[in-house]
């Protein structure tokens, strides 16, 4: 699903943010990706999501090749991911059904389906009732839950989080990761990138953890 | 948090148990059907926009009303100065001086041909003495004359032309000095090409205005949908993030422009036409004054449409250069 060939990224002014980063990521496997802030795990996810192009290497995600990918396939390449963001990233000006129907709405699915869809998501998440409040009263948790309700509800075989626990208190967090975890057993590659370690080592997952732009052995250091 | 629901391989979707011919005929009109839904939807929040910002949309729409009303206006005024020109047309009339030489019978029997050319819809003879009356009658001068041994003036054929645009006349012209009865044929041709000349010139002046403008509104609608693609900047990126490609991100731009176009566009047209009511009246009394039945002409509904069309096209046009250009600026990050 995913994989790096000795990629790396450096941002313009010299800044190498990533360096020789080799990694594969088998369908249906579900990964931590660890590391102090500045390690560089937002660079990765970046380039996983084709926001940011590599400099170097290769990337191969779900059958595109990132180094090459045109700018006119990248809306399709994206709508096969959910992102999940540690700022949540909701539309405020627009109810939770609209910020959740997004992804169906832009691969224009019909009408019919975007409700049942929308609906069957936020009862994933536990949100079910809650579709026409606005995101604005919802608790960080809640909101939290709104925005991976939106990265699954148009069933992405791919599920991309930036430290989705960062603002959640250690109960929330929880919570959030099992949610990941049944998401992962429904079928979705996830790749979650968290510096939370204590709750990373409970859910006794691969983990790949970044020091200064690289990836260090991971397997056996991190993992239980 | 459980699961609800059965768990289903997400990569493929349930088929229903059709012949794959009706699957796709169903797809292709549920394709169609979507993607005018989402057209109509993209409107229906674009006419809630300007609905919420009613303000500075306004003030934009405004703009472009008064834009085009200008030319509009200048186009329509042109109209009805070049109606009334067709009306001085019809009286322009061909003197033929005859030779001084010919007898009244002659000058008779020139006429009696003259009757049979087709070109000419009006034959008059005025003797030489009939011309000297009139000519007493009509100049003034008439005391002058009583001091002549003679009559001076030359007996003259009057001709009204069938065709009095001056592509037509100047041959017409040529052929009547040919004559050998003939002195001189003469046509007043000047003044009414100067009148056609000016005329020229103003219209290409209410093009260039109409250009000009035009570009205002171009530049005014780009500038609202930039102040609105920077508002929503928070939206675009997180269109893009989901999988938004750049024709559906500018899609309800554009319709805000074609909107605010429009409704510049029909604004203008309420301007122009009240413009042209309020002139109405004082026209009406000028036209009798000069014992003319001149009556103003409206924008037509022709020209209506095109100038609606043109402002839609208009909005249309400034939303997407402006959209187009900054919506490859903002990308996710």
């Amino acid at each position: 699903m995913i994989r790096f060939n000795k990629a790396g990224k450096r941002y313009p002014g010299g800044f190498q943010a990533l360096e020789n980063i080799s990694f594969h990521l088998k369908k249906g496997e579900m990964s931590f990706l660890t590391g102090h802030s500045g390690a560089g795990k937002s660079t990765l996810l970046k380039l996983i999501s084709a926001i940011e192009p590599p400099t170097g290497g290769q990337v191969l995600v779900n059958g595109y090749d990132l180094n090459k990918i045109r700018a006119g396939k990248i809306p399709y390449f994206r709508r096969e991911i959910g992102i999940i963001f540690q700022d949540y990233k909701l539309l405020y000006d627009r109810t939770v059904f609209d910020n959740v129907a997004l992804p169906l709405i832009v691969s224009g699915t019909s009408f019919r389906d975007v409700g049942s869809r929308v609906r069957a998501a936020l009862g994933k998440v536990g949100l079910s009732g809650r579709e026409k409040a606005s995101p604005i009263v919802l608790s960080g948790g809640e909101q939290q839950r709104v925005s991976i309700a939106r990265a699954i509800v148009h069933h992405p075989p791919l599920l991309l989080a930036d430290e989705p626990t960062g603002n959640l208190d250690p109960d929330l967090a929880r919570d959030i990761m099992n949610l990941f975890s049944e998401m992962n057993q429904l079928g979705m590659t996830t790749l979650i990138a968290s510096h939370d370690w204590g709750l990373i080592g409970r859910m006794g997952k691969r983990i790949l953890h970044l020091e200064e732009g690289r990836l260090q052995d991971p397997d056996q250091e991190w993992q239980r | 948090m459980k699961a609800s629901g059965p768990r289903h391989n997400y990569r493929h979707k349930p088929e229903h148990v059709v012949s794959h011919m009706e699957v796709n005929k169903t797809r292709v009109e549920g394709r169609v059907k979507t993607y005018f839904q989402r057209h109509l939807q993209v409107l229906m929040s674009c006419l809630g926009q300007l609905y919420r910002a009613p303000i500075s949309n306004l003030l934009t729409v405004l703009v472009i009303a008064i834009s085009l009303s200008l030319p509009a206006l200048l186009l329509v005024a042109l109209d009805n100065a070049r109606s009334l020109v067709v009306g001085w047309d019809e009286n322009a009339e061909i003197s033929l001086f005859l030779d001084p030489s010919l007898t009244h019978s002659d000058g008779e029997r020139l006429k009696e041909q003259l009757l049979e050319w087709r070109e000419l819809s009006g034959v008059r003879y005025l003797s030489a003495q009939q011309s000297l009356l009139d000519f007493k009658a009509y100049s003034g001068f008439g005391e002058v004359l009583e001091l002549l041994d003679e009559n001076p003036l030359p007996a003259v054929i009057v001709l009204t032309p069938g065709d009095s645009a001056p592509a037509a006349v100047a041959p017409l012209l040529e052929r009547l000095q040919q004559l050998p009865e003939v002195e001189l044929a003469q046509l007043d041709l000047e003044w009414l090409n100067k009148i056609y000349a000016m005329m020229d010139v103003a219209e290409r002046a209410a093009w260039v205005l109409g250009v000009l403008l035009a570009i205002a509104v171009l530049l005014i609608v780009g500038n609202t949908v930039r102040v609105s693609i920077q508002q929503r900047r928070t939206e675009i990126e997180v269109c893009k993030l989901v999988g938004g490609t750049n024709s559906f991100i500018r899609r309800p731009f554009l319709y805000m422009g074609i909107i605010q176009g429009a409704i510049g566009g029909l604004l203008a047209i309420i301007l122009v036409s009240s413009a042209l009511f309020l002139l109405n009246g004082p026209i009406a009394q000028l036209a009798t004054l000069y014992q003319s039945n001149f009556e103003l002409l409206g924008m037509g509904f022709l020209f209506s449409l095109l100038l609606l069309l043109s402002s839609m096209a208009l909005g249309w046009f400034g939303s997407l250069f402006t959209v187009s250009y900054y919506i490859r600026e903002i990308e996710p990050s």
